[in-house]
């Protein structure tokens, strides 16, 4: 290649990658908006503060649900066609059971389920001692997967949905392996409340209490369950809220489901409550169940917890309930979030939670700054006394090198991590390599007698293969870190390949066209290197 | 006009002295050996082996036995502090059982207890992680497959530039990942599926007589124990960014061995006739004074990351050097000399006479 081409192509790059390099300078980015590209390198959460989470979602426990579920819509289908099925019940999360208890009707229901249900798989039925036939079904391997998946895209529906509500500049969430949602939220005040708004299942369900039955009995009827009370009394605080029991009807009246709008409001004491605007539906449901329970209490369940359980002294229209349970304004905010986006639909459990505060990654990025900037000061001043003129043509390299890979991750919109940082700081190190490896070569052939522009040739060819050998095994090791990693690993992987592949770019390329000019023109006294 | 502190013509016989850094070598492994199996261990952080690490920072600072006083409290259970950087103002409180999960509950709780024994030096949680155990076991798991698959990479392709027998680095590539493969599915742990798996690379290395390959992957090893030897000596929590510093390492320490293993490479096309040791003993010493420069910028970079980077990058950098300094002795001693212990460069030499893979010129041969 012509050095005049070698030249205009460097030239070419540099302005290209000025251009890519300097949205993300604060101040200049910011003036320049318009004509410059729009992206640019973004800060890690490491850096500018913010919660890093690692969210489970418990989708073998959503499977078991559909099932449960399948196992009631195969006992109401049955009954439609006049065949009683009893006992419909999930086992160890992955099996229903179910019984039929009069076997004449064996080809109706085999008949019906195959048309109602090709989900299940439904194993050949085991008579009993009575002439009863037990029966035994999974979801098929399909199903199970279209289950799983289906959650798990349903609890990132939702948890996008209360991050929006709660109101985060910028959120990220994503899907990872092995069900796990990732969610990072930059500059959050109170990581506190943000966890608690999307880890809440918020499963809401209105159940009709049984003040009969005594919730400390051991053996309860059947269709009845015991759940936790939480009493409150105004004016205490949440961890004081002191727990009772109370039996209530074991199937919902009304779920979450229905519940169109969520409010939070203040009655006249001042106290904070949640209002519920139902759909249409869960309007006329409700209005449905409480004309029929005058007198009785209807118990308000959120996550399995009982919060307050009203008496019903009316039927209510209109399509409103309240849930009230001594909540401070932030508590009520909140629920009303959560009850507005959507219950979850398995339980999600936080599997690593990471919380950088402001000011933590201010020092951060001015401590790294300042590394960097020392450490570059000492090597360029280094090689300009070690290899004179040829030293100070490395230390442009090595600027330039730095630009490349500022442009490279704002072309990107790469994220800058402090491990980032480091691999910046490790570049400027390792980028001066290139140009020893060439320069000693080249010193090496002066010696042998060379000409200038001869030992410049000589020195770039041979150093050349060497370089590339050399930095190719760092690459490597790069691309495993980058495959391996998590967010502020892959930040220092895509620093550290990016500034190795600028500095052979710059030392090969750049600098021998320099090099191979500065050689021709240097007349006798020769170059200083 | 630039000067050379390293004179050109240094002969300085470093195989000749190789049994003094062999006996050196062992003697820092086996003391980081005795270090991790009786001393302090290897000590994994939370991200690894789960858990909390909390940083606090004080308007003021305290001394740390009141600040281990005021959180003796049942609401913390297994708590122990850390001062951390400079000042008396931050420390680090780690609680070792991820029992203690929910972390906002943690976060009041500590903020509570230095509230009750601080009432006027107010303090501010910088920074919390909580690392759950099922993530940590992920993670060491991929860490130390990581750790593997670069050296596995590595072996690949020193063998095949350097002694252009892709074919034979290729079925070791191909039976090594497929050996990995099998091996997930048995109930073996991750850490000896990977040291099985690296010593029978080195075995295949060696009965395929890929002896450039072998003298480098021995070479790194040697670096990535001795550093975490001299770590576990040291006391240096093993967290993310140390694990991101030793496959840099691995990266890195060959650098210098891939220089020397060019030049040997040009000598002994240049020169056969000589022997081994002498061949490499030159090698070295024409590679010297770049070697010692490039680690030296290196070093200087990642010291003064090291002393200004702060708190959070401290174990990083600190691995860092050692592995940049062990790294550019390894290359002088261990996977030279492993090459003069092998003694056979037969193979590449005869290969040379084919000139199958460099074009005329590309060497200075024409």
């Amino acid at each position: 290649m012509g050095l005049r081409w070698r030249l205009g192509i460097s030239v070419l790059v540099f302005l290209l990658c000025l251009v890519y390099a300097l949205p993300s300078i604060p101040g200049i980015g910011t003036a320049l908006e318009r004509i410059l590209p729009a992206s640019r390198i973004n800060l890690g959460l490491d850096l500018k503060g913010g919660i890093h989470l690692t969210l489970g979602v418990d989708v073998a426990k959503a499977v078991s649900n559909a099932l449960a579920l399948a196992g009631q819509d195969v006992r109401r289908l049955a009954q439609d066609e006049k065949i009683v099925v009893l006992r419909p019940r999930v086992v160890g999360g992955t099996t229903l059971e179910f019984v039929l208890p009069r076997a004449e009707n064996e080809a109706k229901l085999q008949e019906l389920l195959a048309r109602h249900f090709p989900q299940l798989d439904v194993e050949a039925p085991q008579r009993g001692d009575a002439g009863q036939l037990r029966y035994v079904a999974h979801f098929t391997s399909d199903e199970v997967s279209r289950l799983e998946n289906m959650a798990l895209d349903q609890a990132l529906r939702t948890i996008r949905n209360r991050i929006d509500q709660f109101g985060v500049a910028e959120p990220d969430i994503r899907k990872q392996a092995d069900n796990r949602i990732q969610v990072q939220l930059p500059g959050i005040s109170d990581p506190r409340r943000a966890v608690q708004i999307i880890g809440q299942t918020a499963h809401l369900e209105f159940h009709l209490v049984r003040d009969d039955v005594d919730p400390g009995k051991a053996v309860l009827p059947s269709g009845v369950v015991v759940l936790p009370l939480l009493e409150s009394s105004p004016g205490q605080k949440d961890d004081a809220k002191k727990e009772g029991r109370i039996a209530v009807e074991k199937d919902a009246m009304l779920t979450g489901e229905d519940v169109a709008d969520a409010r939070p409001a203040f009655d006249q004491m001042n106290q904070a409550y949640v209002t519920l605007n139902f759909n249409a539906r869960g309007g006329r449901i409700f209005e449905r169940v409480t004309g029929e329970n005058v007198g009785r209490r209807m118990a308000i369940v959120l996550d399995g917890k009982v919060y307050s359980a009203p008496v019903i002294r009316e039927r209510i229209g209109g399509g409103r309930a309240s849930i009230s349970g001594n909540f401070t304004t932030a508590e009520a905010q909140d629920l009303a979030i959560v009850l507005r986006a959507g219950s979850l639909p398995a339980p999600v459990s936080v599997l690593e939670e990471r919380s950088v505060g402001p000011s933590l990654g201010q020092e951060s990025i001015d401590s790294g700054v300042r590394a960097a900037l020392v450490g570059a000061a000492l090597v360029i001043i280094f090689m300009a006394i070690y290899y004179g003129v040829s030293g100070i043509i490395a230390d442009l390299m090595l600027c330039f090198t730095m630009l490349i890979v500022m442009a490279g991750m704002g072309a990107f919109g790469a994220t800058l991590t402090l491990p980032g940082i480091a691999g910046i700081v490790l570049t400027i190190g390792m980028a001066v390599d290139a140009n020893v490896l060439i320069y000693e070569r080249i010193r090496e052939e002066l010696r042998h007698g060379l000409t200038p522009l001869a030992a410049v040739k000589a020195g770039f060819d041979r150093a050349a293969i060497s370089i590339t050998d050399s930095n190719l095994t760092t690459i490597i090791a790069t691309v495993v870190l980058y495959q391996f990693g998590t967010g502020p690993i892959r930040g220092f992987a895509v620093t550290l390949s990016l500034g190795i592949i600028a500095s052979m770019f710059t030392a090969i390329f750049v600098s021998r066209a320099i090099f191979e000019e500065w050689a021709r023109h240097c007349g006798p006294k020769g170059i200083s290197i | 006009m630039g000067f050379a502190f390293i004179k050109h013509d240094t002969h300085i016989d470093f195989i000749g002295k190789r049994h003094w850094a062999y006996g050196l070598s062992i003697l820092i492994l086996l003391a980081g050996l005795a270090s991790v199996l009786w001393g302090n261990g290897l000590r994994l952080g939370i991200d690894f082996a789960g858990g909390v690490i909390v940083q606090v920072q004080f308007a003021q600072p305290v001394e740390d036995e009141a600040l281990k006083k005021s959180l003796n409290v049942p609401e913390l259970p297994g708590i122990s502090t850390q001062r951390f950087g400079e000042g008396g103002r931050d420390y680090l409180l780690r609680f070792s059982s991820s029992e203690t999960g929910d972390a906002s509950l943690l976060r009041t709780n500590v903020l509570k207890a230095l509230a009750q024994a601080f009432p006027d030096n107010p303090a501010e949680i910088q920074r919390l992680e909580v690392v759950g155990p099922k993530v940590g076991d992920d993670l060491t798991n991929k860490a130390l497959s990581a750790l593997y698959y670069a050296v596995l990479l590595i072996a690949v392709y020193i063998s095949g530039r350097f002694e252009q027998r892709w074919m034979a680095a290729a079925i070791m590539a191909a039976a090594l990942w497929g050996g990995m493969y099998l091996f997930s599915f048995t109930p073996v742990s991750m850490g000896w599926q990977v040291l099985i798996a690296l010593a029978i690379t080195l075995m295949v290395c060696f009965v395929l007589k890929l002896n450039f390959a072998l003298g480098a992957v021995v070479g790194l090893l040697h670096d990535v124990f001795i550093t975490l030897g001299l770590l576990s000596i040291l006391d240096v929590e093993i967290d993310l960014n140390v694990m991101a510093a030793i496959l840099t390492i691995v990266g890195y320490s060959l650098n210098d061995t891939i220089i020397v293993y060019d030049r040997l490479r040009e000598n002994l096309r240049a020169r056969p006739e000589l022997d081994l040791a002498s061949l490499i003993n030159r090698s070295v010493n024409q590679t010297l004074s770049r070697t010692i420069l490039t680690s030296g910028t290196t070093f200087v970079a990642t010291l003064s990351l090291f002393l200004l980077g702060g708190g959070v990058i401290h174990d990083f950098a600190l691995t860092m050097l050692i592995g940049v300094v062990v790294g550019t002795a390894s290359s002088i001693y261990v996977s030279s000399a492993i090459l003069l212990a092998l003694g056979d460069t037969d193979f590449y030499v005869r290969a040379q006479e084919k000139e199958k893979y460099e074009r005329p010129g590309e060497h200075g041969i024409v």
